[in-house]
C-alpha cells in the first residue's frame, strides 16, 4: 500500500506574474497520514457548524453566528502549509480557523454557548475567538486586512521569517481599508497574504451586484493575485506554499479561494432571497469540499469507506459529546465583566451601571 | 391602532418619498432584501432600485456619496446596517457633513439623514453592542435625534428627511420588533414632530428622569415600580432630541420636582446623562435641586458576549429604582 503520492490540481489563474516570480505548482505532493488528518479536521469543522446551527435554533447561542460549512479546505489547506512563525487574521466566520490554530472544539461549542470554559471566557462569542497564532476574529467587515498588514510589517521589523495571512470575504473586498492596506504593503514590501475567500455572497448580495470586477484574484492591481480552487485542499496547498515562499522575497500576494458557504450569511438570514435551496444543493452535490477530500483518498487506497465512516462517526460523537458538556458548563464568573479592561492593570473603580455600583479587583 | 417600530420607520420613509422625488435611500442590503432588520421593506417594490439603492459594504465610500448627493440637490437617507459600522464612516459624517455649511459660509449645505440601529443589541458582543449617542451628541454642526416610541418614530424621522440640515437619527435594534400606539393623527401623512423638542411621557411631582431611546422605556417601568413600592410620583421627560437637547423642559422639570436622574444605555463618562447634569449645574434649575443629581448608565466597559455578563453591562429599571430610593433617602 502507498503511503504517499501526488495529484494534478486545477490550473492556477495568475495575475501580475513576472518571469522572477516563479508559478505555484498544479502538481501536489501528499501523504497517507495527512489526508486521514485532514479529513478529520474537515469533519470536525463541518459537524462543529452544524451542532452550532442546532444549538443556535435551541437558543443556546446568542447574537450573531456565522457558519463555515463549504469553506473547511481554504482554512485547511492555508493551514496545511503555514509555518510556526506564520500569523493569521480573519472576519467573524472563524470558528473552523480558531480550531485549526489551536483553540478545542469543547472551548469552541462552549464559547459560542457563552459559558466561563469558552476559548474567550465567554467574553467574545462567535465572531471574537483568539490563539497565540490566531488574532481573530473581527466583527467589523474588512477591519482585520489593515491589521493583517500590520502582523507582516512586524514580521518584517522582527526578522522572524513570518508571514502574515489576513483573510476577507468578496463583500469585504471592496472596503477601502482593504486597498490601502494592499497599497502600504506592496509600498514597504510586507511579507502578507491577502485571501479573498470567495463563497460568492456578501450578505444576501451576489459578487456580481456588490463588485465591478468579480476577478478578485486581480484586485491588488500591482500586487500579483492567484486564483485558486478553494474546494480543493491540494489546490489550497500547494498556493499556499508557494505565496509563503513567495512573500518573504517578493512582498505581499493576493490569493482568490472559489468557495461557496452553505448556510445563510448569519443564522438570522433566511437565506431564500437570493438563491435558491437548489442551488445550494447541487453545489453540496457536485463540488463539496470534503466529498472531494475523500475522493482522493479512496482513489489513492489510503482508506476505505468504512475507514473514513468511522472517521464521520467519531467526529459526530465527539462534537455531540463537547456540546453537550458546553451548554452545561458554568457562565463566565462575574468578576470577568471588569477584567481584561486594560492589559495587566487591575480593575479600579469601574463604573457599573449606576452610581453605586463600582467595580474593583 | 399599534404598529412595530419596523414598520412605522418604513412608513414615514415612503411617505416622504412618495411627497418629494429627491429623497432616496441608500445602504447595504436596503433593497431587494428589505434592509437587515426589514425596515425597507416594501420600498424597493415601491420606488424601484433607482431610489432606494443597494450599495457595496463600503461604509466611508456611501457615506460619502449621500453626503455628495445631498450638498448636489438630492435628500439622501444613508442607511448604516448598525450605527457601530458608521464608526467605519465616520469621517464624513463629522467632516464632510456636518461642517461643510460653516466652513464655505453657508455655499454648501447637506439635506439629508444617516440613520440605522444604535445601542445596545442582546448577545453581539463588544464591536456590535455600544450607543453613540454622546459621540455625536458632540458634534456642531449635526442635529441628532434618538426616539422612543412609534409616534416618535413616525413624527421626527419625517422632520429629519426635511431638515436642511445633516441629521444623525438613532434607531434601537431592541425595539423594531416593539409595538406602539399610534394615534389617528400620527398615521396621516403630514404627522410631523419639532426636532429639539422634549415629551413628558408622565407627570411626577417628586423627581424628574431623563431618558432617550430605550432609557425612556426603563424609566418609565421604573416610575410604576416606584409609585407602587413607595408612591414616589415620577415625572419621566423622553428627550427625543440628543442635539439640541430640550433643556428648557428639563430645567423646569428639575425646578418642579427639585430632584433628577439621567437614563441612558450608553457609557457613562463624558456621556448624554453627564451633558445633561453639567447644564443642569450650569443653570438656575441647580438652585432648585434638593440633592445631588445622578446618573443611570451602561457600565463603563466593553460589552461581554455571555449573558450573565451582559446583563450587569446595561441598566434595567432596577437601577433607576435604587437611584431614586439613594436620592429621596427611601
Amino acid at each position: 500500500l502507498r503511503s504517499a503520492s501526488t495529484a494534478t490540481v486545477k490550473d492556477f489563474k495568475l495575475h501580475a506574474f513576472e518571469e522572477k516570480h516563479g508559478t505555484p505548482s498544479t502538481t501536489v505532493q501528499f501523504e497517507k497520514d495527512e489526508l486521514l488528518a485532514v479529513y478529520k479536521d474537515m469533519n470536525i469543522m463541518r459537524r462543529m457548524e452544524t451542532t452550532a446551527s442546532e444549538m443556535y435554533r435551541d437558543k443556546k447561542i446568542r447574537g450573531f453566528l456565522h457558519l463555515y460549512s463549504g469553506q473547511e479546505a481554504v482554512a485547511c489547506g492555508m493551514v496545511a502549509a503555514l509555518r510556526p512563525q506564520d500569523t493569521v487574521v480573519s472576519a467573524y466566520r472563524c470558528h473552523g480557523w480558531a480550531y485549526l490554530l489551536g483553540c478545542t472544539p469543547y472551548s469552541i461549542l462552549a464559547e459560542l454557548a457563552g459559558r466561563g470554559d469558552g476559548c474567550s471566557i465567554g467574553k467574545g462569542g462567535s465572531m471574537h475567538m483568539y490563539s497565540e497564532k490566531f488574532f481573530g476574529g473581527n466583527g467589523i467587515v474588512g477591519a482585520q486586512v489593515p491589521v493583517g498588514a500590520g502582523l507582516a510589517w512586524a514580521h518584517k521589523y522582527k526578522k522572524d521569517g513570518g508571514t502574515s495571512v489576513s483573510l476577507y470575504g468578496d463583500g469585504a473586498s471592496n472596503q477601502g481599508q482593504v486597498f490601502e492596506a494592499f497599497n502600504i504593503a506592496k509600498l514597504w514590501n510586507l511579507p502578507a497574504i491577502f485571501v479573498c475567500e470567495n463563497n460568492k455572497y456578501g450578505m444576501g448580495t451576489a459578487d456580481h451586484r456588490s463588485s465591478a470586477s468579480i476577478e478578485y484574484y486581480k484586485r491588488g492591481d500591482y500586487i500579483p493575485g492567484i486564483r485558486v480552487d478553494g474546494m480543493s485542499y491540494l489546490a489550497v496547498k500547494s498556493a499556499t506554499e508557494f505565496a509563503l515562499e513567495f512573500t518573504q522575497t517578493h512582498g505581499p500576494i493576493v490569493l482568490e479561494m472559489e468557495t461557496y458557504r452553505y448556510h445563510g450569511h448569519s443564522m438570522s438570514d433566511p437565506d431564500v432571497t437570493y438563491r435558491t435551496r437548489d442551488d445550494i444543493q447541487s453545489m453540496r452535490k457536485t463540488n463539496d469540499p470534503i466529498t472531494n477530500l475523500k475522493k482522493l483518498i479512496l482513489d489513492n487506497e489510503f482508506a476505505t469507506e468504512d475507514e473514513l465512516k468511522a472517521i464521520e462517526k467519531d467526529a459526530r460523537s465527539s462534537i455531540s459529546k463537547d456540546a453537550k458538556k458546553a451548554v452545561s458548563a458554568s457562565l463566565p464568573d462575574e468578576k470577568h465583566l471588569y477584567t481584561h479592561i486594560l492589559y495587566q492593570e487591575k480593575a479600579k473603580d469601574v463604573r457599573g451601571c449606576d452610581n453605586f455600583t463600582w467595580y474593583n479587583e | 391602532e399599534k404598529m412595530a417600530i419596523r414598520d412605522v420607520l418604513s412608513m414615514a420613509m415612503a411617505e416622504e418619498m412618495r411627497r418629494d422625488d429627491k429623497v432616496v435611500l441608500l445602504g447595504e442590503e436596503v433593497g431587494a432584501y428589505h434592509g437587515a432588520y426589514k425596515v425597507s421593506r416594501g420600498l424597493y417594490e415601491e420606488f424601484g432600485p433607482e431610489r432606494v439603492v443597494d450599495t457595496p459594504i463600503t461604509e466611508m465610500g456611501f457615506a460619502g456619496i449621500a453626503v455628495g448627493a445631498a450638498m448636489n440637490g438630492l435628500r439622501p437617507i444613508c442607511e448604516f446596517m448598525t450605527f457601530n459600522f458608521s464608526l467605519q464612516a465616520i469621517d464624513q459624517v463629522v467632516n464632510s457633513a456636518a461642517k461643510g455649511h460653516y466652513m464655505s459660509a453657508g455655499i454648501l449645505k447637506a439635506p439629508m439623514v444617516f440613520r440605522g440601529p444604535n445601542g445596545p443589541s442582546k448577545g453581539v458582543g463588544a464591536q456590535h453592542s455600544q450607543c453613540l449617542a454622546a459621540w455625536y451628541g458632540s458634534v456642531p454642526g449635526l442635529k441628532v435625534i434618538s426616539p422612543y416610541s412609534g409616534e416618535d418614530c413616525k413624527g421626527l424621522l419625517k422632520a429629519a428627511i426635511r431638515d436642511p440640515n445633516p441629521v444623525v437619527f438613532l434607531e434601537n435594534e431592541l425595539l423594531y420588533g416593539v409595538e406602539f400606539e399610534m394615534s389617528e393623527a400620527a398615521m396621516k401623512d403630514d404627522f410631523l414632530l419639532p426636532i429639539g423638542k422634549a415629551k413628558i411621557e408622565r407627570e411626577g411631582t417628586d423627581i424628574t428622569l431623563v431618558g432617550h431611546s430605550k432609557g425612556v422605556g426603563i424609566a418609565l417601568e421604573a416610575a410604576a415600580e416606584l409609585e407602587k413600592k413607595h408612591g414616589v410620583s415620577c415625572e419621566v421627560i423622553n428627550m427625543r432630541t440628543i442635539r439640541p437637547w430640550d433643556e428648557e423642559a428639563v430645567f423646569n422639570s428639575v425646578k418642579k420636582t427639585n430632584r433628577l436622574v439621567t437614563v441612558e444605555l450608553g457609557w457613562p463618562r463624558f456621556g448624554v446623562g453627564a451633558e445633561i447634569l453639567a447644564r443642569v449645574m450650569e443653570s438656575d434649575a441647580f438652585d432648585y435641586l434638593d440633592a445631588p443629581a445622578v446618573r443611570v448608565t451602561g457600565a463603563d466597559l466593553p460589552t461581554a458576549y455571555a449573558e450573565n455578563l451582559e446583563s450587569l453591562s446595561f441598566p434595567e429599571a432596577h437601577n433607576v429604582v435604587r437611584s431614586v430610593e439613594k436620592v429621596l433617602n427611601l
